[in-house]
């Protein structure tokens, strides 16, 4: 069954209509534990961890730093194998980073070397697509990023903002069933962030792609995501796991309404009480 | 990392191109160096200088500064050999002792002497091929190996210690065992020029592909692609710049080794010109051929750098 859907998404490559359907994207992380080192010096990263990620959800891991929460998200990526337990993406155990699941950086992770279309166009040009599929590729995305202007740009020709959204039309460029983000906008000014959150949001509705998205900013995660997991630190585990019910489509305005404070505050105390306990457990 | 860093400036130069590995930062430094403040406003001291610079300000400002760069070089140079001559015309003997130095008219009219001699032509001709030859040769290997070093632990345990140990032994120490090694004279000569390229392309390849950010690597492999297509989309694009770095000193040294490689020639050779020279103390030839090999090695140096800048547009583009 999920050999055939995959066979089938390649023989319709780069219609975004066939990543419309709600069947691609589901992630199970199965008794996922992730341990770093060995003996006296081992540290665990993330205990014993059980997810299921259903296709075309929104979720974001919000934790303090250092709680694991890149760590998990690498697991899906494949860039950490799990000590034990295993990771399904689609039915398919991951072993090694894919360009079935896009990654978009913290930290600006564009080709410098190359302009903007041609970042863009780098998944499908490894894949080997012809030259004109990935002009067509890059010129949708430019398009749908609002970058067409600058396609022919150098990255360090942009604004931070701008090289972000490169970065996802760049992951997006395969087709992705899972889109993987890790603190994609930490880097960025108040305003800025605002407008991407946003900008990404109409992104995910229109591709009704499964999204994974790192914060420790709680009213990023409120704003965005349909499902809230917080993590705690040392050993990183998943201590909470609700469902953001604010309607869609989200609207700034609603950061200061009664329901979204009343899920930030409940975000704000399991954070503080578990940012104090790692703090006091470094301070031991 | 320290043997690194000194091996970096073998010839005395630095590697002035940023490296790769701070995509991040460059945007920052940008608004730093954009202003260039260095020299136009380090020269606006003097009163003559600001003359100039007023007279000049109406072409573009690009034009400006580099009108300015030469005139400043020529002046430079100008002055040198004003004080050359100076210093010889009066046979200055003050500590440094000008009494038997050629001056620079001799030198002049010695230089202007070979010009119309076919031989002259031919010291040049050859030493020109034994460059090309040795130096081309230290470029596809030191690349090679660099690239190899640095994307390998195992290669790198085998090669590096070879490069420790050779690296510090200087061209003239090799003549007796480049002579006793190869079958001809030519690629001994060859063989001493190749060694003095070798060592810094190599480890300014290694330290370039060492640079190269792992977020990178990592968004390639996310993005599908096989190890071949990342070391030619990623590691090689990210190592360029100091790559380029390591083959413009390279060749500054693989002209600097020529000297003593041609000292085993019996014929030919710009650097036996100046050896003969000395041999038959001929001192305004001696300076003939000195400034001719470093006349060739700034040209070859320059058409080196030259002919990397295309590869490293997307630097300039970043400033």
């Amino acid at each position: 069954m999920n050999t055939q859907v995959v066979s089938l998404k390649e023989h319709i490559p780069h219609s975004s209509q066939a990543m419309a359907q709600k069947d691609f994207g589901h992630i199970v992380i199965e008794d996922v534990e992730i341990v770093f080192g060995k003996g006296a010096t081992a540290n665990q990263a993330v205990t014993k961890t059980s997810l299921d990620i259903k296709p075309g959800e929104f979720v974001c891991i919000l934790g303090p730093s250092g709680c694991g929460k890149s760590t998990l998200l690498n697991s899906i990526a494949g860039y950490v194998n799990p000590s034990s337990g295993t990771v399904f993406v689609d039915g398919k155990p991951v072993k090694e980073p894919g360009p079935d699941r896009g990654m978009v950086f913290q930290q600006y992770s564009l080709f410098p070397w190359k302009t903007i279309r041609d970042n863009i166009a780098f998944g499908p040009r490894v894949a080997g697509r012809t030259n004109v599929e990935c002009s067509s590729i890059a010129n949708t995305f430019l398009e749908m990023v609002g970058l067409s202007k600058f396609a022919d740009k150098y990255p360090a020709e942009l604004s931070g903002g701008m090289q972000q959204r490169v970065g996802i039309a760049r992951a997006l460029a395969n087709y992705p069933s899972v889109l993987l983000m890790d603190e994609p906008f930490g880097a960025l000014d108040a305003q800025t962030r605002l407008m991407m959150q946003e900008n990404l949001l109409s992104i995910w509705s229109e591709f009704g792609i499964t999204v994974v998205f790192v914060t420790h900013d709680v009213d990023e995660a409120i704003f965005l995501a349909d499902r809230v997991l917080i993590m705690s630190a040392s050993p990183g585990s998943v201590i909470d796991d609700f469902n953001v019910t604010l309607p869609r489509p989200r609207d700034p305005a609603m950061a200061t309404g009664s329901e979204f404070m009343a899920l930030k505050k409940i975000c704000l105390d399991q954070i503080r009480s578990e940012s104090l306990r790692a703090f006091e457990q470094q301070n031991r | 990392m320290s043997n690194l860093g000194q091996a970096v400036d073998v010839a005395g130069e630095k590697i002035c191109e940023p490296t790769p590995s701070a995509p991040v930062q460059r945007k920052e430094d940008s608004i730093g160096f954009a202003e260039a403040p260095g020299l136009s406003e380090g020269l606006s001291g003097g009163d003559v200088l600001r003359a100039v610079k007023s007279g000049l300000s109406h072409g573009g400002a690009f034009l400006r500064k580099n009108v300015l760069n030469i005139a400043l070089s020529v002046v430079s140079l100008a002055t040198g050999i004003f004080l050359w001559h100076f210093a010889t015309a009066y046979k200055v003997d003050f500590y440094i002792n000008f009494e038997n130095i050629p001056s620079p008219e001799k030198v002049f009219t010695a230089f202007w002497t070979h010009l119309g001699e076919t031989d002259f032509y031919i010291h040049i001709a050859v030493s020109m091929q034994r460059i090309l030859i040795g130096y081309i040769t230290a470029a596809v290997i030191g690349i090679l190996a660099g690239v190899l070093m640095g994307r390998s632990k195992l290669i790198r345990s085998l090669i590096y210690p070879y490069i420790e140990v050779l690296r510090p032994i200087p061209a003239v120490a090799w003549i007796p065992l480049a002579i006793l090694m190869w079958p001809t004279e030519e690629a001994s000569i060859i063989y001493i020029t190749l060694l003095g390229a070798l060592f810094p392309i190599v480890l300014n390849t290694l330290h370039g592909v060492e640079q190269t950010p792992e977020v990178l690597v990592r968004a390639a492999k996310s993005l599908g692609a096989s190890r071949l297509q990342i070391f030619w989309h990623v590691i090689l694009p990210a190592a360029l710049p100091s790559i380029a770095a390591g083959l413009a000193i390279g060749m500054g040294v693989s002209w600097f080794s020529l000297l003593a490689g041609e000292i085993i020639s019996g014929q030919y050779g710009i650097g036996y010109f100046t050896w003969n020279a000395y041999s038959l103390i001929n001192y305004p030839d001696i300076v003939v051929g000195m400034l001719v090999i470093g006349g060739l090695g700034t040209l070859s140096t320059y058409a080196v750098r030259l002919a990397m800048q295309p590869l490293l547009a997307w630097q300039k583009r970043a400033r």
